[in-house]
């Protein structure tokens, strides 16, 4: 009898595991990942990003094999992610050289290479469209050819590749707060644990990964009462970047590829004591991510400058933002309460019963 | 279809784990950061242990992961299942033939040798964290030797409830310089810290930290000298199963007599005692 209690575990686990495979399949119904690499970009945007690994192929797999849930999905990745040797980094890309997507400002109406507003949900109605409920591979397939035959105005003039950036305006007007310009290798937090106090680099990298809600939300409480002001967004350009790797420093980089990346540019005003007199200047906070996730973005950049400027809020409170936005450690930990903790129970349970007896007597 | 590398994770994160090691074996019960990597497990679960096995671990070892106390814990199955997949080390619950024993929250019943190595998986390294929750503070309280917080937080246990309430993870003082948390083991196996043979390593994976008490290290709980330190007591209780008594136990409830009863917490030492209980019959 003892037996049992003893043992057991592991089968049980195993019926768990099986039973968790079966729900994936019960429906008899299969879906394709190239389907789903084809069709669920915001997905696969989001879970890139927070996973720090760049492949539409493996976050579609994985949201295949999560069945769509965003936290086992960067799990996944993440955990695929330390089996890989990291052999090389790639070297300075530099946005001005994106292929635009898409590209906005808010701060000026009229910008040298113009508001290209691209894909976006932000002019959209959020109603559900019955329609695609019906929707078949042939229906997909017209529509495509109907927006591909569609007359497409004149575009020679209109230049995609090496826009000018709002910010370079500004700071032409002398408006910038300057800095000098720092040139240090980057950190990789991947590689070396953070200590504290940090340094930039270690920052933009941990919220770059940071959870898309967390960000968000500490970007939102920024915006509303626990940060500084409100940020004006100088710029939110999305597009391809450019990837070069140096193999051997004599050599020209060579291309490896365009990854989609999120860049976002706030401008934030600030005083600055000049010559023993006040003046308004803007600072920039500074987001970027893989894919499009321009919410996201921004919100970083408005941590970023909460952070870099110091301050009494939680926003400004380094280790409060920078050890709590990584998805695989908060849902990690929470998680783990669902473990046993029988041995650490008990040993609380005596105490309290001691401490009840000795409080009688 | 990739093959994935022996031990899961690359070569080169190993290395830096196996650094992190050889530095807190230098410095007994300081935490060394290290980078952490992701594993397939969760975080919270282990993954701090899990780094340090798979970062030390060869091909003659022999493994041994329990849980709670228990080898065959939804968690201790779930690593134990990584690390042969893995590696295609054997496995055991005999703590006497493991050559590596993983555990969160127990020291095994049975003395450890000096050819073992224990490592044990750390929730929260820092144990001046609910005093000062700035990690830059409490480096520098480290660095100073700055343990009156940790004092008085026991001081004021004692004020309160004329003892200590410091369950588990009860703080030690390590080679009489470092205090360090030691996981949270019941306070029934703080006294196998001091004068072990074996190597224990401590790995917390989510805070990124490795420390170790090296062999014959001096470790000791912290206490006062008139309200000395005392572990947990289970007297007149015994294991329904083995009779035993010097054990850490378990209190479990009987579904059909609603009676309370007590089990040896350590399964796989239970175990061997009922089949030497069999054999003797």
């Amino acid at each position: 009898m003892a037996y049992v209690a003893v043992r057991g575990g592991a089968e049980a686990i195993e019926a768990s595991l099986e039973h968790l495979q079966y729900e994936r399949v019960k429906h008899g119904v299969h879906i394709d990942t190239a389907a789903l690499e084809a069709t669920m970009r915001g997905f696969l945007d989001q879970v890139m990003s927070e996973s720090s690994l760049y492949s539409e192929r493996l976050a579609s797999l994985a949201m295949k094999q999560s069945e769509g849930n965003s936290e086992e999905a960067v799990f996944l990745l993440r955990a695929h992610r330390s089996t890989l040797p990291r052999l090389y980094y790639s070297t300075v890309t530099d946005p001005r050289e994106m292929f635009v997507l898409r590209r906005i400002s808010s701060s000026f109406k009229d910008i040298p290479g113009g508001q290209i507003l691209g894909a976006s949900h932000d002019y959209l109605h959020r109603l559900l469209d019955f329609e695609l409920v019906e929707e078949t591979e042939a229906d997909v397939l017209v529509k495509k050819c109907q927006f591909e035959q569609e007359d497409v105005p004149d575009s020679s003039d209109l230049q995609l590749e090496r826009l000018p950036k709002v910010m370079d305006y500004l700071r032409a007007e002398g408006l910038l707060r300057e800095f000098p310009v720092n040139d240090t290798e980057p950190s990789d937090v991947t590689k070396k644990a953070m200590a504290f106090p940090t340094n930039r680099s270690q920052r933009l990298q941990t919220l770059t990964r940071g959870q898309t809600g967390t960000v968000t939300s500490l970007g939102y409480a920024g915006l509303r009462g626990y940060g500084a002001s409100h940020p004006n967004v100088g710029e939110v350009r999305v597009g391809w970047q450019p990837i070069h790797v140096a193999v051997q420093d004599d050599e020209d980089p060579y291309y490896i590829g365009a990854i989609k990346l999120t860049e976002v540019e706030s401008f934030i005003p600030v005083n600055v004591d000049k010559e023993q007199q006040q003046v308004l200047e803007f600072d920039v906070g500074y987001g970027a991510c893989f894919g499009q996730n321009e919410t996201k973005a921004i919100a970083m950049s408005i941590v970023d400058h909460a952070l870099e400027t110091g301050g009494t809020t939680p926003i400004h409170d380094e280790e409060f933002v920078l050890l709590h936005v990584d998805i695989i450690e908060s849902t990690g930990f929470i998680s783990h309460l669902k473990m046993p903790h029988y041995v650490t129970f008990q040993t609380k349970l005596e105490q309290m019963r001691n401490i009840k007896k000795e409080g009688k007597s | 279809m990739t093959t994935l590398p022996f031990a899961l994770l690359d070569e080169q994160s190993k290395r830096e784990i196996r650094r992190a090691i050889l530095k807190g074996i230098a410095i007994p019960g300081y935490q060394v950061p290290f980078a952490s990597r992701e594993l397939p497990i969760g975080r919270g679960w282990g993954t701090g242990g899990l780094q340090i096995t798979l970062g030390i671990i060869g091909k003659e070892d022999v493994l041994k992961v329990i849980d709670q106390g228990s080898d065959d814990s939804v968690n201790a199955v779930n690593i134990k299942k990584l690390v042969t997949k893995t590696t295609g080390v054997d496995t055991t619950i005999r703590t006497q033939d493991a050559t590596l024993i993983q555990s969160r929250h127990r020291i095994p019943e049975v003395p450890l040798r000096s050819d073992q190595v224990m490592i044990l998986q750390v929730p929260e390294p820092e144990p001046l964290r609910n005093i000062e929750r700035s990690e830059f503070k409490t480096k520098r309280l480290h660095a100073e030797k700055e343990y009156s917080g940790a004092y008085l937080t026991l001081f004021e246990q004692i004020m309160r409830y004329n003892q200590t309430s410091q369950g588990a993870d009860y703080p030690v003082m390590v080679n009489e310089r470092y205090v360090m948390n030691p996981s949270p083991i019941p306070r029934y196996d703080n006294p196998r810290l001091h004068n072990s043979d074996a190597l224990i390593l401590l790995g917390a994976g989510r805070e990124k930290k490795i420390y170790a008490v090296p062999p014959y290290t001096h470790v000791a709980s912290l206490a006062f000298e008139d309200y000395p330190f005392v572990v947990e007591k289970f007297e007149g209780k015994a294991c329904r199963e083995t009779g035993l008594t010097d054990v850490f136990l378990d209190e479990l409830v009987d579904e059909e007599t609603g009676e309370t009863y007590y089990m040896c917490n350590d399964t796989s030492y239970m175990y061997e005692k009922l089949q030497q209980k069999v054999a003797v019959k």
